[in-house]
Formats: C-alpha cells, structure tokens, sequence
C-alpha cells in the first residue's frame, strides 16, 4: 500500500478525504485513479485532461520530483503539494 | 418580507449580502472554499451557482439549493477533450433560463448543463465564427483574459443565445450555437481591422434595457446605444469624462436611462481625478449627469470591473457596483446618492443581485 499525503486545499470540497490515504497503485496516475473512484471528481482538480498534472500541483513519489507515469513501490511515500506561490 | 441578496464574487471566494431593507446588510462568507469567483447567479428555482477559478486545482462550477449554507463543486464534462489545441484555464461567466445552465469559459467555450450544474457539455467552441483562427492564442491576449465574457439567453427559445468574446465581439446564435453572427455593426476600434473587419471590437460589458429593442454598451472605446436589439449601435461618448470603462447598468424599467462608470483608460484604469463617480444618461445618451454624492474622492484610487455593476428590478430599484479594491455601494434613489454597503471585502470581481419573496 502507498501512503499518499494530500493537500489541506482538497478536503473542503470532499466529503471526509483524509490528510492521508493508503491505496494500491503501480503508478502516480493509478494512485490518484483510485482516489476518484473513493472521491468523484477529485482527479479534475489535480489533473488537466490528458491527464496531466495541473500546473501548480506537485507531486513527490519517495521524495522525488513525480510525474503521472511514475512507478509507486508498495511502501512508497507518495506526497501531493499545492505548490506555494501567490501572496 | 421581500429579502434582497447581492451575490459579490472576489479574489477570495463568495460573499452573499442579504437584506430587507436594503439599508441593513448581514455578509455571510467567504463561501466555494475562498477559490476565486468570476461570476454568481441566484437561479429561478432558488440555486446559487458561481464560476471558481482556483489557480491550483482549476475551474468548477459551485452551487447551492440552500442560499449558500452548503455546497457542492462539479467539473464533469467541463473540458474540452477531443478538441486539439484547447484548454479549460477559467471560468467566467454563468446564465440560467430554459432549465439551463449555461457557463463561458477561456479558451473560449460556451458549456451547458441540463442537470443543475452536477456534469456538464460543451455546446460550441464557434468554429467558423470570424476571429476564431486567432482568438485563443494566448500571444494575442490581454491580461486576465476572460475568454467567452458574457452571455445573454434569450426568452424565446434556449437556441437563441448572445455571447461576448473578449476582445473580440458580440455573437449571436438561434440554432443552440451551430453558426454565429457578429453584432458589432457601428462600432469603432484603436486598432488594426482583423482581415473580416466585422469582428475585432473590445466589447466589455453589455446592458440590455427593458424594452428588448434598446441595448446599451460599454466598450474599451465609447459607450454605445443600440435601438435594433443589439445590431448595430450608435456612439453616446460625448460629455463622458473618458472613454474608457467596464462596468455599466440600464434602468430596470425606464429604456432611456442607463448608468456606466468609466476609468482612466492607460493602465491606471481608476476613477477619474481619484473621485468615485457613476454616470447617468436620462435621454439614451443626448446629455449625462455626473453621480458622487456619498462616493469617496477626490483621493479615491480605484477601479470597477466589468460585471461589477448591477440593479435589482424593484419598483424603487436598488443600483449597486463593487470596486476591485473591496467597497460595495448602493443606491436606492436612481443614483442620486451613495451608501457605503461593505468596505473591506476582497478584490471584486462581480455583483449580481435577486430578490427573494
């Protein structure tokens, strides 16, 4: 199971998501699937479609920089960040 | 008891500003969880829509059956998959009528909806349409570009709908958006013609009067009358300070009287002589009072934007306009005075109002 940290910007317009979320995934994409089908809707406001990651969304597979297509291990971190910026 | 909302869309999320008097206000929010707001509406049957914008998790539509005590967000449809080249980067613009939901979008796109905002469809991106080759090419754009800016259904059938491409044009359709007509005839430009010069006018914001007939229009270049429905127009400019503006409002049961606030027109874009200050024409544009009593001046710095001003359709109507620096004013005597309704809300980006009861 992979241990996906997400943004404090998502839980407001989803009825009890949690900071954090174990699912099964083989890759960045299958995580953030799987998380749509628990929440409806949640992949749109990560991803453009394609998908792609929305401009200001980063995410960390184990501490690196991720990208959709990106492998997830089955005890990796996965981190989401609505990147900082604006004022 | 009739209740009076005014539905203000800022930088930081809705805010409603409910009252029964319309002297007293009580401010609920910021409501869409503080995501910026382009546009809200207060639909027939009584649900809120607003067009959020979130710089991190994109555009969706919001609404409420409950006058804004709980929310429901939905982008369902909301894209433009299968189409090359397009991207969903805003929302702007919000109309209900028919049973309808309709939402304009940069890149410029008109969506609907037929199931109260929960999934939505994309009616037209206006191929064909004059200036479309160009038009979302983002080198080509000002800032903050809006995209489809505005849009107008019609009472006679939902095919027949008025749209406003910024920068662009005034579009009509009455085939549901299978072809567009320009509207602009009359109107004049800064600027090179495009090579169809029916097209290629900053229209910024459009008032229709209440006989359907006379149209009034507020463009980056004049303030404009229309007595064909739209059509063409006929410039009413002269004895304006600048002309320059976005925000304007017709008389809710009077065609010849028509308000606009108009902005120094470099980059300034504020009041003119730092005086907040609305127009009046009582006679469709021949002469104009100028209106400041109870506004702030002549240190008053700010600017209105384009779906900032709005009026309700009581009897004794209620005018209202937000700044982009936060103050909400009223007037409840066809602007001859001004009350302070609200004065540190976040950057105004729309005002619409309804009455409820």
């Amino acid at each position: 199971m992979a241990d996906v940290h997400l943004p404090s910007v998502l839980r407001p317009i989803f009825a009890g998501l949690p900071r954090r979320v174990d699912v099964d995934a083989a890759t960045v994409a299958d995580a953030i699937a799987e998380l749509d089908r628990r929440w409806p809707g949640l992949q749109d406001r990560l991803c453009h479609p394609g998908p792609e990651l929305r401009t200001h969304i980063h995410v960390y597979v184990d501490g690196d920089r991720a990208q959709l297509a990106t492998a997830v291990g089955e005890r990796s971190r996965l981190d989401v960040i609505a990147a900082i910026s604006g004022g | 008891m009739t209740k009076t909302v005014l539905l203000v869309g800022t930088r930081k999320g809705l805010f409603l500003l409910e009252s029964e008097d319309r002297r007293s206000w009580t401010t609920r929010g910021p409501l869409c969880d503080a995501w910026p707001i382009y546009n809200a509406i207060l639909a027939e049957d009584g649900t809120i829509y607003a067009a959020g914008a979130s710089e991190w998790l994109g555009s969706s539509v919001w609404r409420s059956s409950d006058l804004g005590e709980t929310w429901q967000q939905s982008s369902e449809g909301l894209n433009y998959e299968g189409v090359d080249g397009l991207k969903v980067n805003k929302i702007g613009s919000l109309a209900h009528a028919h049973g309808k939901l309709w939402v304009g979008a940069e890149s410029v796109g008109l969506f609907e909806s037929t199931d109260d905002g929960q999934t939505f469809s994309l009616v037209s991106t206006l191929d064909g349409a004059p200036g479309r080759e160009v038009w979302n090419d983002h080198s080509m754009q000002p800032p903050g570009h809006l995209g489809l800016s505005a849009i107008w259904p019609y009472a006679d059938s939902p095919e027949h709908l008025r749209v406003v491409v910024q920068g662009n044009s005034i579009f009509d359709t009455e085939d549901g958006g299978e072809t567009w007509t320009p509207s602009n005839s009359g109107l004049r430009r800064d600027w090179p013609a495009p090579p169809d010069d029916r097209v290629g006018f900053c229209v910024h914001k459009l008032a229709p009067s209440p006989d359907a007939d006379r149209w009034y229009q507020q463009n980056h270049v004049g303030t404009w009358r229309s007595d064909d429905g739209g059509s063409s127009w006929t410039e009413i400019t002269e004895g304006l300070p600048s002309e320059f503006g976005f925000a304007c409002a017709a008389h809710p049961h009077d065609r010849e009287t028509f308000y606009t606030t108009v902005l120094d027109g470099g980059h300034g874009r504020v009041m003119p002589d730092g005086q907040l200050q609305v127009w009046r024409t009582r006679d469709a544009g021949s002469s104009w009072q100028k209106l400041t009593n109870g506004l702030p001046g002549p240190d008053a710095f700010v600017g209105v934007l384009r779906d900032g001003m709005t009026r309700d359709e009581q009897d004794d109507f209620g005018l209202y306009f937000g700044t982009s620096t936060g103050q909400l004013f009223a007037s409840l005597d066809e602007g001859e005075s001004w009350s302070e309704v609200s004065g540190y809300l976040p950057a105004i980006q729309s005002v619409q109002v309804a009455t409820l009861g």
